[in-house]
């Protein structure tokens, strides 16, 4: 397993260090994620955010990944990847949006590949692999990835795909975030496999297993990846072994079906803390930039919470947005109904 | 309920339960009646389901009758394909009816034909449970209603109950039928009521509707999440005068054809009520048969009231759109009145 940090955030593998200021913005970036994770709790409880699924604890994995691609690549995240999504730079407000369950969520901005959240298990392995190749035909170096977790490995859409991108040598970068757990069911009842990162070798394409509670390890190795890939060298799986300290949503009772016990121990291996810990001790951060870090990145959040706040809240005939680029006479008949029922809506739109 | 002829406390052969409770006790009564029968699926071990439909049923029966699987749909609804092949009774679970369509294939080429395939050398006594439909304001893709994919299906039976003691008994014949059912549950309605269910192992045949209110002016016909909002409409057109006969299929494979025409023999007016998209649904099924069947005693178009043709909307300030509710089935009644 691929390391670059120890959980006590010293050096392990000093040969693997990016340069100063990329570790300073992966630490910049896994504070945004988790700060997003931690108010999206409050908000949450306090009736303005939706259902969401947490990711505190998978920073390194969902960061450390992400920011090895560049604006230019393609990004297929699950329901739990929002750490990933924003790193790449997904508006926090457009995520905060799509958690509220509002529309204005679903608008991806146009300068980013970033398709909005996949609900379903493991449908969004096949199609990185059709962008990864389409980019290819087109001439670019452009590249896919793919988030996935330790459950959804077991779809056949995951094999699939890997079996697809390693035969057509598409340029996609197959992430495996083994957290432990698919809602109540832990990873040894998933599979008898016991390395995830070996299913690569049933389709001959690399496969690297990293400590995914290491930032500095999960953008050396992604990084990697990435660069094989934009040089034409095909796909790689990569498992991110890490942990899922929160409940699967915020409404789920993890009680049910797992100890404190199965929990204990990884909140020692907290990916934000190591990364800090290092760069206090290596002298690239004070407790004072801490802190002006932290401030900055509050007040990023507070500004798009409000910019959220801001979006209206969907018409009653927006359900029917969308559907095709030309509404068939169906639809426009089913609109017709809509605006008919609600006399506010007829309002607005006259 | 007709009300007690004695004030003489009977022995209680009911017990008052939700409809989730209701389904749990069909699985229990039906893992201890019958050791054929396995329970399986993405959660509905340790943690007895994420509706807990499941609850305690590993526990009382062992991890060998009721068993996690692996996320995997596909492998679900085969596997159990190859456990009906080879004498099992396989009742596998699908977390939501919109997590299905990983396993269609399965489905689609084999679930629906072996019987036919083998020349009734094989068949599949096999029960697939999924919660669908909306109402409770859920993410993408878990709101739902694929009935119409498998009515679609040569060879499959589709069951939909709207009551706890009707999702016991319905669920206790698709666990006994030889063939493969699908029992889709509404998820609005798995804890928003309570009724008498009765105990043991008590069983509805597939294929009869329940006639849910009696009129001679309109018949709504309507199954699963849809009949409450039927009913409500119905009492008040009541209250208008007007009669309204709202029938509950209850089972859209095989469809009680005769029911639905003796109502419409009778009112004449017709209202189709579903929560599934409007264009080539199964009420557009019951259009039809009315249609060949009974035209002749119509007094107005038959009107459906349906969800859209969009997919249906997560966005919590609308969703109460998209989802037929009380008013527009309503609407529907008087148009039909006043053709
Ligand atoms: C096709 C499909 N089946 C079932 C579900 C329901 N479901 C949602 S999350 C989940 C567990 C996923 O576990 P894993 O892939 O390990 O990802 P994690 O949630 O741990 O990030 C399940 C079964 C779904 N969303 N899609």
């Amino acid at each position: 397993m691929v390391q670059c940090l120890a959980p006590d955030g010293s050096v392990v593998r000093e040969d693997l260090l990016p340069d100063p200021e990329t570790r300073l913005e992966l630490y910049r970036q896994m504070r945004r994620a988790r700060h997003f994770d931690e108010r999206g709790w409050v908000l949450y409880r306090q009736g303005r955010l939706g259902v969401f699924p947490p990711f505190g604890g998978m920073e390194a994995s969902q960061v450390g990944t992400a920011a090895a691609l560049t604006k230019n690549d393609w990004l297929f995240p699950t329901y739990r990847d929002t750490g990933a999504a924003l790193t790449l730079g997904l508006p926090i407000a457009r995520t905060l949006a799509y958690w509220r369950t509002s529309p204005h969520g679903w608008h991806m901005p146009a300068d980013l590949k970033v398709l909005p959240f996949y609900i379903p298990i493991a449908t969004q392995y096949p199609q990185a692999v059709g962008a990864a190749l389409a980019e290819r035909r087109q001439g670019t170096r452009n590249v896919a990835m793919a988030f996935i977790g330790d459950g959804g490995s077991s779809e056949g859409d995951f094999h699939e795909a890997l079996n697809f991108a390693g035969a057509l040598n598409a340029p996609c970068v197959f992430i495996l975030q083994n957290n432990g757990w698919a809602i109540s069911v832990p990873t040894r009842a998933q599979t008898r496999a016991t390395d995830l990162s070996r299913r690569a070798d049933g389709y001959g394409i690399p496969g690297v297993r990293v400590d995914g509670n290491d930032a500095l390890a999960t953008y050396h190795v992604t990084r990697e990846a990435v660069n094989r890939a934009r040089d034409g060298g095909g796909p790689t799986l990569i498992e991110t072994v890490t942990y899922r300290v929160k409940p699967h949503t915020v409404a789920d009772d993890p009680s049910r079906y797992r100890s404190e016990a199965d929990t204990a121990g990884w909140d020692a291996k907290d990916p934000v803390t190591r990364l800090r810990t290092h760069l206090l001790n290596a002298g690239l951060m004070t407790e004072d930039s801490e802190a002006d870090l932290l401030a900055e990145i509050a007040a990023e959040f507070e500004a798009a919470l409000a910019e959220a706040d801001s979006y209206p809240e969907p018409t009653p005939a927006e359900i029917l947005d969308h559907v095709f680029a030309e509404p068939t006479p169906q639809l426009k008949k089913q609109r017709a109904e809509i605006l008919a029922e609600h006399a506010q809506d007829k309002k607005e739109q006259a | 309920m007709t009300a007690p002829t004695t004030h003489v406390p009977q022995p209680t052969t009911h017990k008052n339960m939700t409809m989730v409770a209701a389904i749990n006790d069909a699985l229990d009564i039906a893992l201890a009646a019958d050791d054929t029968v396995h329970i399986f699926g993405e959660d509905v071990g340790v943690m007895g389901g994420v509706f807990r439909a499941t609850d305690g049923l590993q526990a009382k029966h062992g991890e060998g009758r009721v068993f996690d699987t692996p996320l995997a749909e596909a492998a679900i609804v085969g596997m159990g394909i190859g456990m009906g092949l080879a004498g099992l009774k396989p009742v596998a679970e699908i977390q939501f009816a919109g997590f299905l369509y990983p396993a269609l294939d399965q489905i689609l080429s084999h679930l629906g034909r072996y019987r036919h395939r083998t020349r009734s050398r094989y068949h599949l006594p096999m029960v697939i449970r999924a919660p669908y439909g909306g109402g409770v304001h859920t993410p993408e893709q878990h709101a739902d209603s694929p009935e119409a994919i498998l009515a679609h299906t040569p060879g499959v039976k589709v069951v939909i109950p709207s009551t706890p003691a009707d999702a016991k008994s319905l669920l206790l014949s698709a666990i006994n039928d030889p063939d493969p059912v699908f029992f889709f549950e509404p998820i609005k309605l798995y804890r928003s009521t309570k009724e008498d269910v009765p105990l043991g192992d008590v069983r509805i045949p597939l294929g009869k509707a329940r006639l849910v209110t009696h009129g001679d002016d309109v018949t709504v016909i309507c199954y699963g999440g849809m009949v409450e909002v039927a009913q409500k409409a119905a009492a008040a057109a009541h209250a208008a005068g007007i009669g309204v006969e709202v029938i509950d299929l209850r089972t859209l494979v095989p469809m009680d054809t005769d029911t639905i025409l003796s109502s419409v023999t009778k009112t004449g007016r017709v209202v189709v009520v579903t929560e599934a998209p409007r264009t080539a649904g199964f009420h557009s099924e019951i259009a039809a048969i009315i249609a060949e069947e009974a035209i002749e005693h119509l007094r107005a178009p038959i009107v459906r009231v349906t969800g859209y043709d969009a997919p249906y909307p997560p966005f919590t300030a609308v969703e109460d759109v998209y989802r037929p509710n009380p008013v527009r089935v309503a609407k529907a009644i008087r148009q039909v009145m006043n053709y």
